[in-house]
């Protein structure tokens, strides 16, 4: 059973997810990412070429284009292969643990799975980045002291509060507060 | 909670038969070993279980049945199977079938008190040969917890003892499909147990070759140490340089590779491996220089040009000396001081140059000498080339140590003489500063000598702050062959070799694929292993090594640097206090 829905995130892009439900112990949300748009790819390609015809028309050194046009292709597939994320997919398999899928651009695909005996809750966090952004973290326990945290694992990278609320309220296992309870005070607990 | 099953891939196809495994009560999962097939005892099922439970320590039991129907239907085979679930009593009891033509899986699960249903299992297929190889490294490790913590106990978190049960049940697998013993199995060995004609002769042939060789190697050091105690000035001369540091650190590689005792777990096993493939890495290096060396006579090339440019750095050493002695950079110097200064390095420049060119006759043989000694490996020919830099480059270390003295002396009596001009002194049994009374020719000898102190100052200082610069120059650069001898001595090559070839070994973690599901089957799920990232993989592995670097920071060397106390960037463990 698949569902899908529309956001938009900080910066403006459109962002899709889709949620699958496979059994009632299984469920997958999948977050789409904005693509590389060509015109910032063009508008960084044109100023890294002029810039460098500019130093070739100052030193008459021909090295210096075929250098532009090999840090250019590089710089491309850098991108593409380390920072641009195509799509992130939380899996939640009941009693198993959870699972964060990274695709990348270029194909690469990086995953983390955290047990459930190893989460001691997912809460929702509050950051100040020129407004107040909500995200989405897992908190793991200590090994040693099974009272303490000892990592918080972010979820999703800079996205909505609209989506974080459907994550939560469509998925079986993280119960929201109600919604006129003023969520901006303090991170609020979810029961897992 | 739900039942995870753990069914290995290379069982999806066997005949149906009993489900052997260990159950995990507190996470629920049923790990699936193997498969019995029919015709079989009980007895003798019971028995090979014993015999495998002593031998590993991980509690099997018969864990339920598996149907794989070939043809039409056969419901007196449904009927069977399910009164095995009599004979074999084990809570819960699975009863895992498949249909050939359809790829639909059915899951079914009796538990005492709590409803059967298709929602209470789950289906996790694994690949049984590499969760057998792959070894769990845990992702955070904190300090202070010991290692092997993780892994080691089966009782400790979930998945690790999934990994845990698969590998210590050989015992198990050693049967394969061709034995005639009274119980057939199919698990990933059962098309034939796996082996290699040449890794069998190299373990035979390594143990004659490790013995003789680490006889030999206990000899050498033996040797090495007797040699040393006796010469003391030949002790002193090799802890300074880094030409014996590097061979005895190989030496070391050399006797932990070669020793005759097995490694005891995986992480000896690991360094054993790096440290081997570093040092054949290292001599098919050394011996690569060494051809590159010996054609078209480069040796010679490099003889002729040493001695000319040994004169050109002497000679701009003198013209710096000149700028110095007049007015450099516009600053007055006090003229008596800087002539006596200049003349002093001058004249030991006019030292070193003769002493050069007493050398020179015999430069192409000793670059000779020095380029065989390549063949020991790459890092023993650059640390000779930085022991030679260190030699050539003597006299501008002494006109740094000579500059530094002079100016840690002047910077000193500044401060107490500071000191007695406020009308304080330093307490030595108090360590801190105390007012004093001092009698009037005290103080005016004190302010005599302070003023001359100070308006010498600048000369020293001029004179300490080039020839820091310079020794810092040549610091620099041995710094940089240092830091290429430290990569090739402990970058951990096998690990990421076997990371590049055989991901699953070096195993991060698992990850979870969703098979594709049927209307009202169970959830299927496939279990591979996640690797360990390379950054992960260098920093787990390193070797370590001689420790030559830098230990100070950075604020602790400008505050060297202010004083005029003498750096020492190489300082090994161990050394004598100079």
């Amino acid at each position: 059973m698949e569902d899908e829905q529309s956001f938009s995130d900080i910066s403006g892009g459109r962002l899709s997810l889709q949620r699958r439900y496979y059994t009632q112990s299984c469920r997958e949300f999948c977050l789409n990412c904005p693509r590389l748009s060509l015109r910032s790819l063009t508008a960084v390609t044109c100023t890294v070429w002029l810039v460098a015809y500019g130093l070739f028309a100052l030193c008459e050194n021909s090295m210096i284009l075929s250098s532009a046009i090999f840090i250019t292709l590089i710089g491309l597939l850098g991108y593409l292969h380390f920072v641009k994320i195509d799509q992130e997919t939380l899996l939640i398999i009941d009693s198993l643990g959870i699972q964060m899928t990274s695709s990348y651009a270029s194909g690469k695909e990086s995953t983390t799975f955290i047990e459930m005996g190893k989460v001691k809750d997912i809460v929702i966090n509050e950051a100040i980045y020129m407004k107040v952004i909500y995200y989405l973290c897992i908190l793991l326990k200590d090994p040693l002291e099974p009272q303490e945290i000892s990592q918080v694992v972010p979820v999703f990278q800079r996205r909505d509060e609209k989506e974080m609320k459907t994550c939560s309220t469509t998925s079986p296992f993280v119960k929201f507060p109600p919604a006129g309870e003023d969520s901006r005070l303090e991170p609020r607990s979810l029961s897992l | 909670m739900v039942l995870k099953a753990f069914f290995p891939t290379c069982c999806a196809s066997a005949d149906s038969g009993l489900l052997v495994g260990r159950w995990v009560p507190e996470q629920g999962f049923a790990v699936v070993l193997a498969v019995v097939h029919f015709p079989f005892i009980p007895l003798q099922v019971r028995e090979l279980l014993a015999r495998v439970q002593r031998a590993s320590q991980v509690g099997l039991a018969v864990l339920g049945t598996w149907c794989h129907r070939r043809r039409e239907p056969e419901e007196s085979l449904g009927r069977f199977l399910e009164g095995l679930g009599a004979l074999f009593t084990h809570k819960p009891w699975l009863q895992l079938s498949r249909e050939p033509d359809s790829r639909r899986w059915n899951c079914k699960v009796s538990s005492p008190g709590a409803p059967c249903g298709e929602d209470q299992v789950m289906l996790i297929f694994y690949d049984q040969r590499q969760v057998l190889l792959a070894q769990l490294h845990p992702p955070a490790t904190l300090p202070d917890r010991r290692a092997g913590d993780a892994t080691a106990t089966a009782a400790e978190g979930g998945l690790a003892a999934v990994f845990h049960t698969v590998a210590r049940s050989e015992a198990l697998f050693q049967s394969d499909r061709f034995d005639e013993g009274p119980v057939r199995l199919t698990h990933w060995q059962s098309e034939g147990v796996e082996a290699s004609i040449l890794v069998e002769l190299a373990k035979w042939a390594s143990g004659p070759v490790c013995l003789l060789l680490s006889s030999l190697l206990s000899l050498l050091s033996w040797l090495s140490t007797w040699r040393l105690c006796r010469l003391c000035p030949l002790a002193f001369l090799c802890s300074k340089l880094c030409t014996c540091q590097q061979l005895r650190l190989r030496l070391q590689h050399l006797q932990l590779v070669f020793s005759t005792q097995k490694a005891e777990d995986p992480a000896q096993l690991m360094r054993k491996a790096n440290t081997l493939v570093s040092v054949l890495l290292d001599v098919a290096l050394g011996l690569a220089l060494l051809s590159w060396l010996h054609r078209e006579d480069r040796i010679g090339q490099l003889a002729d040009a040493l001695v000319p440019v040994a004169d050109r750095v002497a000679e701009e050493l003198q013209q710096l000396l000149e700028w110095l002695m007049g007015a450099p950079a516009g600053l007055k110097m006090n003229r008596a001081l800087d002539q006596v200064l200049g003349r002093f390095f001058l004249y030991h420049i006019h030292l070193w140059i003769s002493y050069i060119h007493l050398m020179s006759p015999f430069v192409e043989r000793i670059l000779w000498h020095v380029g065989l000694s390549a063949c020991l490996g790459l890092t023993v020919a650059l640390s000779l080339l930085s022991d030679i830099l260190a030699l050539l480059t003597f006299h501008i270390y002494c006109f740094y140590v000579y500059g530094a003295r002079l100016y840690c002396l002047k910077v000193c009596g500044l401060s107490s003489l500071w000191r007695l001009f406020r009308g304080k002194k330093w307490n030595v049994l108090r360590q801190r500063v105390d007012s004093c009374s001092y009698d009037l020719d005290q103080l005016f000898i004190g302010t005599l000598l302070f003023t001359i102190l100070l308006f010498l100052l600048p000369t020293t200082a001029l004179y300490y702050l080039v020839f820091t610069l310079l020794r810092l120059l040549v610091v620099a650069v041995q710094g940089l062959i240092h830091l290429l001898v430290d990569l090739v001595n402990s970058l951990p090559l096998y690990s990421l070799g076997l990371r590049l070839c055989r991901p699953y070994r070096l195993a991060a973690g698992v990850k979870f694929r969703v098979l594709e599901r049927e209307s009202d089957g169970p959830l299927r799920l496939l279990m591979q292993i996640n690797p360990l990232p390379y950054s992960h993989v260098v920093h787990n592995f390193r070797l370590p090594s001689c420790g030559c670097h830098p230990r100070q920071s950075w604020s602790s060397l400008c505050r060297k640097l202010f004083f005029g106390e003498l750096i020492y960037p190489w300082r090994q463990r161990g050394d004598k206090q100079d």
